[in-house]
């Protein structure tokens, strides 16, 4: 374990240690002190370390992350694993606007809950959020899965491609062209498997499924150019 | 983009590090705003009215401004010089009388807030240079209300500097932008509001004197923004008692409150609150879209 403490390092030269590690080496854990609400912290990295930040952190930690397992023993500020690729980031504590925006892959999960927009425009990550999420989240989300196991806020779904929504608790409002479908058995065994790498006490049955209607302008062929 | 702080103390063992605090806070928000800077300071309560006032010519214009005054008015004034700023005090029933001395009068003196407690003091600058230039560490008080500026709506001024005050004891400080400014200053000004600048922030100030000035409590008043003002918002608002926080439906603006038996902190990013004692133990959390918190002596 190797322990990098920002009191006494620039968050530049973090970043750089972070993004140099390969795969292969030895040096897999590292654990981050006074993170103090600090930006971009542990943001693109490509190796399969783990890394364990201790406290809460500004915007965009974790993003772009690829293979990497981000560990945040605190709350996050907006934007966590913005455009992650692969690898893991769990969040302790709570999630500040658009969580996982735009991720292309890797499971994000938030032990305490997501605000506003969280999933917005996912392209195949998978989150799960243990508690809340607020309102327009997954607005445009074209891939991956959501799972809350609290309540969802206004518009969920606004706008949805192909990424699955799970939710357990109550959903406030349903975006344009967001609607509840039927859970089927695979449906089941991909939110089970998606609770059980989450760590989540959770079960399957008691969720509901929402996707797209595709009744929107951009589904009908008769538009395309 | 701008930022904002705010620190409401619950325990007067700090009231005397509120400068302090506050200071350190808004120096932190410096990569929101480093165009201008201010804050909104409430200390303690006299038996008499202060009127805090600024010009970019202070020597001249403060240099006979009290005497001037207690002749106009035929009663006591002191002033309490501070850079560019000075805190006039005078009876409370003296206050409009003054406010209308000081724009009879040559040069030009802006008036930044009148009431019991409250004094602002804001100016163009790098916020480390304007806490500087007032001395902002040394005050003290209950609680104060900060706030570093990158403009959009209008032009890089001290009047287009946040905290505005448009009411006894009452000040506004905003991140975001109001699309409606203009339309609501005119129906404002036809209802006698007064509004001195083009800064869409002071209508949304203005527009909550308003609220109040015909019975709204100051939670009716920020519910009632919520239909009334188009844009982006997240306010901070401070009165004699306490301060609220309301933000827009859409939330884009960030906010983050921290709550401990001493104090109810309020950053534009937790990095604002590291510094405060006790912040690790901190019930810490995001003030939710369309609600309305406050908090009061």
């Amino acid at each position: 374990m190797s322990q990098i403490d920002l009191a006494n390092t620039s968050l530049r030269e973090l970043n750089a240690t972070l993004q140099a590690q390969k795969g292969g080496d030895n040096q897999t854990a590292w654990e981050i002190l006074n993170p103090r609400g600090s930006h971009a912290l542990a943001v693109g990295l490509d190796a399969p370390i783990e890394v364990t930040v201790k406290g809460h952190t500004g915007y965009y930690c974790a993003g772009m992350n690829q293979q990497a397992t981000v560990h945040v023993e605190g709350s996050v500020g907006p934007g966590v694993a913005e455009n992650m690729m692969s690898g893991s980031v769990i969040v302790e504590g709570d999630a500040s606007q658009y969580a996982g925006a735009t991720g292309h892959g890797g499971l994000l999960v938030i032990k305490g809950n997501a605000s506003s927009r969280c999933g917005i425009s996912m392209k195949g990550i998978d989150i799960v959020v243990q508690g809340n999420i607020g309102h327009m989240s997954a607005f445009m989300a074209q891939a991956g899965n959501l799972v809350v196991c609290g309540d969802a806020g206004d518009a969920l779904g606004d706008s949805l491609y192909e990424a699955r929504l799970f939710v357990r608790g109550s959903v406030k409002s349903l975006g344009a062209d967001c609607i509840e479908k039927e859970m089927r058995p695979e449906h089941l065994d991909l939110l089970s498997d998606l609770l059980t790498r989450a760590g989540v006490d959770a079960k399957p049955e008691d969720f509901r499924r929402y996707g797209s209607a595709r009744k929107l302008y951009n589904f009908d062929i008769d538009n395309a150019y | 983009m701008c930022g904002i702080v705010g620190l409401f103390l619950k325990d007067k063992a700090l009231e005397p590090q509120l400068g302090a605090m506050l200071t350190e806070m808004l120096i932190t928000m410096t990569d929101r705003g480093p165009d201008s800077a201010g804050i909104a300071i409430y200390g303690a309560a006299g038996n008499r009215a202060k009127l805090t006032v600024q010009s970019d010519n202070p020597d001249q214009d403060f240099a006979t401004l009290a005497e001037e005054l207690e002749a106009a008015l035929g009663a006591p004034v002191t002033l309490r010089a501070n850079d560019t700023h000075a805190v006039l005090e005078l009876p409370a029933d003296q206050v409009e009388a003054a406010r209308a001395a000081i724009a009879d009068r040559p040069g030009r003196i802006r008036v930044m807030s009148d009431g019991d407690v409250i004094e602002i003091y804001k100016e163009v600058g790098l916020p480390r240079d304007v806490a500087s230039r007032f001395d902002l560490p040394s005050m003290s008080g209950t609680h104060g209300i900060g706030h570093t500026r990158m403009a959009t709506e209008s032009a890089v001024t001290t009047e287009g500097a946040h905290p505005f005050s448009t009411g006894p004891d009452q000040c506004l400080v905003h991140n975001g932008s109001l699309s409606n400014h203009n339309s609501l200053r005119r129906k404002l000004r036809r209802e006698g509001v007064r509004i001195e600048s083009e800064n869409d922030t002071e209508v949304g100030a203005a527009y909550l004197t308003w609220k109040m000035q015909n019975g709204a409590t100051l939670g009716e008043a920020l519910e009632a923004s919520l239909t009334d003002l188009d844009g982006f918002f997240t306010f901070v608002v401070g009165t004699k008692e306490g301060f609220g926080v309301v933000r827009d439906p859409i939330a884009c603006k960030p906010a983050v409150m921290a709550e401990t038996d001493q104090y109810v902190a309020f950053g534009s990013e937790y990095r604002a609150l590291v510094n405060l004692p006790g912040i690790d133990a901190a019930r810490v959390w995001e003030p939710e879209p369309a609600t309305v918190y406050f908090w009061s002596h």
